[in-house]
């Protein structure tokens, strides 16, 4: 994991300090709250329905021990002893106060971790494949591409006051777990014909009201071009999104209303300008950071574990966890453990301060100091001895995190939602857990299969309703909340957007409809095929007829 | 409107003029991109600098044939929010090589101070009740910078961790030149 040298250190100190200096003048009233807001909102803090809501990044995902112990630190000493990881792989506190925000500031710092940009009109954190390092399938490391955007973006001084916010996601392997095609700006690492790796860079994704797959601008660009290419993409996109309209400020509306091609032929003609050497670290400040994401010293294992197989053919219900919620791992003999945020009637993303510290412990004995938060809402124990993943699921356990449905329908993306956020038109989590209490049987979820269920509380689409196989929008209509349903969205290296399949069902309906469909899907599945195949095979009209037949 | 460079107040000799104000035949004048296009040679002529006032929509290749006869470039943020000024400071100050006064106007903020100088600004309109304190300290708040090849006096990574190898080719010949025999 990268770890803050000197000037990390006392940028993120001179940010707290500054942002402490930014918080008494607000208090003093030096500053109006509309001079504040943009302030605070370049630092993660935003005042949602009933508090202030302080966001803290977990750069591409990555936490240690000691990091985790300190986001329940925070969650006992400043909220209500739990907080909610984001589907930007971030933590939010839900019940801080404005005068306390600077002292939290201050122990992230202790431990290397930090609230920039992680909201405002500015560049977002950085998310990557959480399984980066781990999988198999992985082209290159991701991660210190992203620690390297990581830094760039960091107070950006051109780049600070975009027409929207901007979010940039990076993976390195064939399998797209980071739904790069859904971002500002996604970015994977790949091959060009001679084998050399460098990134295939997509531009103008996005959910919201309007959502769009991003556009390849690039095929190919070498490695070391990676900021400038950046910063040319940026410039564009700052000089020429449109600022008149909330909704339309986005690059996804830039790259639409201008056509890929001219988009393209902007950015390439910006990038020839740029002085690439200036902007680019030199090479060696590259190796400086990959060093810190060299793999772990692993043991020389056997792949296969007699303990495992003894334990799974011993144990039904952790066989069936194994089944969901391990993968494999590139190391003969280790694992990949994703750890369920999704207790069935849950809130998805909730953690306990006793379960942070669990899996602190856990990151800390068992997968090499390391833990991943996925952009689902999960956690991960990304390098864990398959020999030692019974007692690790035993532990989990003990702390109600061996729910065994990684991927399953109770597996459910949910924003805040009307519970907690300004923003919302419409409650997402009580949806999510009544769906959730609905199809929770665990041999029934897992008789259903893969099924990615999402749920959004507004169009602002957090909850990625867009890129659910079965998405849910929840809406407002002369005071009543009423939910939207879309089919067939994916997020990953298929992307497609989910399709609206009609009018939208009241709270006390949509979880029926919810059932119907999948009832449907299993109805008329052949076999093997997972809900998303059936649905791009049959279309929409045998969920719509069953639907809107019996509701 | 007061002017603050070089972290100070200091007196602004520069008369701003719109489209149609009649230009005094001496002294400082900023008029607008369109009025200094149509009127060019007259205002390159008369006795006085002449600067010229982008809107944030206007893009700075315009200019780029006068550069070498304009003294100052205003750019504007008509909100703080509105950050367009930025990237055109930047392609003024780096694709163009403007070296003159580049001056923001419009709603200056003490707490952009820093990034404005990051991008090339050197001069600030800012509101009648802004303290000078409260400028300087918000503008040196942050001392370092991530971001390579920007202006202003952030320190960035190599600056403060100096490399012990030339680091580009320009380097490279920057340190042969250096060695070489006079």
């Amino acid at each position: 994991m990268y770890r803050y040298d000197e000037f990390d250190t006392t940028f993120v100190r001179q940010r707290v300090d500054q942002f402490r200096d930014q918080v008494d003048r607000r208090v003093s009233g030096e500053l109006t709250e509309e001079q504040f807001r943009p302030l605070r909102l370049m630092n993660g803090l935003y005042l949602q329905l009933h508090a202030y809501m302080l966001r803290v990044a977990v750069p591409y995902g990555t936490l240690n021990s000691r990091q985790m112990r300190k986001l329940a630190f925070i969650a006992d000493e400043y909220d209500k002893g739990y907080g909610h990881f984001t589907t930007r792989q971030n933590i939010q506190y839900n019940w801080p106060k404005l005068p306390d925000v600077p002292n939290i500031l201050d122990h992230l710092a202790d431990v290397e971790m930090h609230a920039i940009q992680t909201s405002g009109n500015c560049i977002r954190n950085v998310t990557a494949d959480q399984w980066a390092g781990a999988a198999g399938d992985e082209v290159e490391d991701p991660r210190p591409y992203a620690e390297l955007m990581r830094q760039w973006s960091s107070l950006h001084p051109e780049f600070s006051f975009l027409p929207r916010k901007f979010k940039i996601a990076v993976t390195g392997a064939a399998s797209d777990r980071a739904a790069i095609a859904y971002h500002d700006i996604g970015l994977r690492l790949t091959r060009s014909a001679n084998g050399e790796i460098g990134f295939e860079v997509l531009a103008g994704g996005g959910m919201g009201r309007t959502p769009m797959l991003g556009v390849t601008v690039r095929d190919w660009l070498p490695k070391d071009e990676l900021l400038a290419y950046l910063e040319a993409i940026m410039r564009v996109y700052n000089l020429h999104g449109r600022r008149d309209n909330k909704y339309k400020a986005r690059i996804k509306i830039l790259v639409h209303e201008l056509g890929a091609e001219e988009f393209t032929r902007q950015v390439e003609e910006e990038y020839k300008r740029i002085d690439a050497p200036r902007v680019m670290p030199p090479a060696q400040e590259l190796v400086r950071i990959k060093d810190y994401f060299a793999p772990p010293v692993y043991e020389d294992l056997p792949d296969q574990s007699p303990e495992l197989a003894r334990c799974m053919s011993d144990d039904a219900d952790f066989a069936q966890w194994v089944d969901r919620n391990v993968v494999a791992h590139k190391q003969p003999g280790y694992a990949i453990v994703n750890i369920s945020l999704k207790p069935v009637g849950g809130v998805p993303g909730d953690a306990s301060s006793g379960q942070m510290r669990a899996v602190a412990d856990l990151a800390e004995q068992k997968s090499h100091d390391e833990i991943r938060v996925t952009h689902e809402q999960n956690l991960v124990l990304p390098h864990v001895r398959k020999s030692d993943l019974y007692g690790v699921w035993q532990t989990l356990k003990t702390h109600g995190l061996a729910d065994a449905n990684i991927g399953l329908a109770t597996d459910i993306i949910s924003c805040p939602g009307l519970d907690y956020c300004a923003l919302a038109t419409a409650r997402s989590i009580p949806i999510s857990q009544d769906i959730s209490r609905r199809l929770g049987d665990i041999s029934r979820q897992r008789d259903i299969g893969d099924l990615k269920i999402k749920i959004s509380g507004c169009i602002n689409a957090c909850g990625h309703h867009h890129a659910g196989h079965i998405g849910i929008l929840g809406l407002e209509k002369r005071g009543e909340e009423y939910y939207q349903i879309t089919l067939g969205g994916s997020g990953d290296e298929t992307a497609s957007i989910g399709e609206i399949i009609g009018p939208g069902f009241s709270s006390e309906t949509v979880t029926d409809a919810v059932e119907t469909i999948v009832d449907t899907y299993v109805g008329l599945r052949q076999d093997g095929e997972t809900f998303l195949d059936a649905y791009r095979r049959l279309g929409p009209n045998p969920f719509k007829e069953a639907v809107y037949a019996t509701h | 409107m007061p002017l603050i460079k070089d972290g100070q107040f200091v007196e602004d000799s520069w008369t701003v003029l719109q489209q149609d104000d009649e230009v005094p035949p001496k002294g400082d004048v900023i008029v607008p991109l369109e009025r200094y296009l149509s009127d060019t040679d007259e205002l390159n002529r008369r006795v006085g600098r002449v600067g010229v006032a982008l809107e944030n929509t206007a893009d700075p290749d315009d200019i780029a044939p006068y550069l070498n006869d304009i003294d100052l470039v205003a750019l504007t943020f008509p909100a703080f929010t509105d950050g367009r000024a930025y990237s055109q400071a930047r392609q003024l100050r780096h694709h163009l090589g403007f070296g003159g006064e580049l001056r923001a106007t419009g709603n200056v903020l003490a707490d952009q101070a820093g990034f404005l100088k990051q991008v090339g600004f050197d001069a600030f309109e800012v509101t009648p009740n802004q303290s000078i304190d409260i400028w300087v300290k918000a503008s040196e708040a942050v001392t370092l910078a991530y971001q390579r090849g920007y202006d202003g006096n952030r320190k960035t990574r190599d600056k403060l961790r100096p490399s012990p190898l030339p680091q580009h080719p320009s380097d490279c010949a920057a340190v042969a030149e250096q060695s070489a025999p006079a």
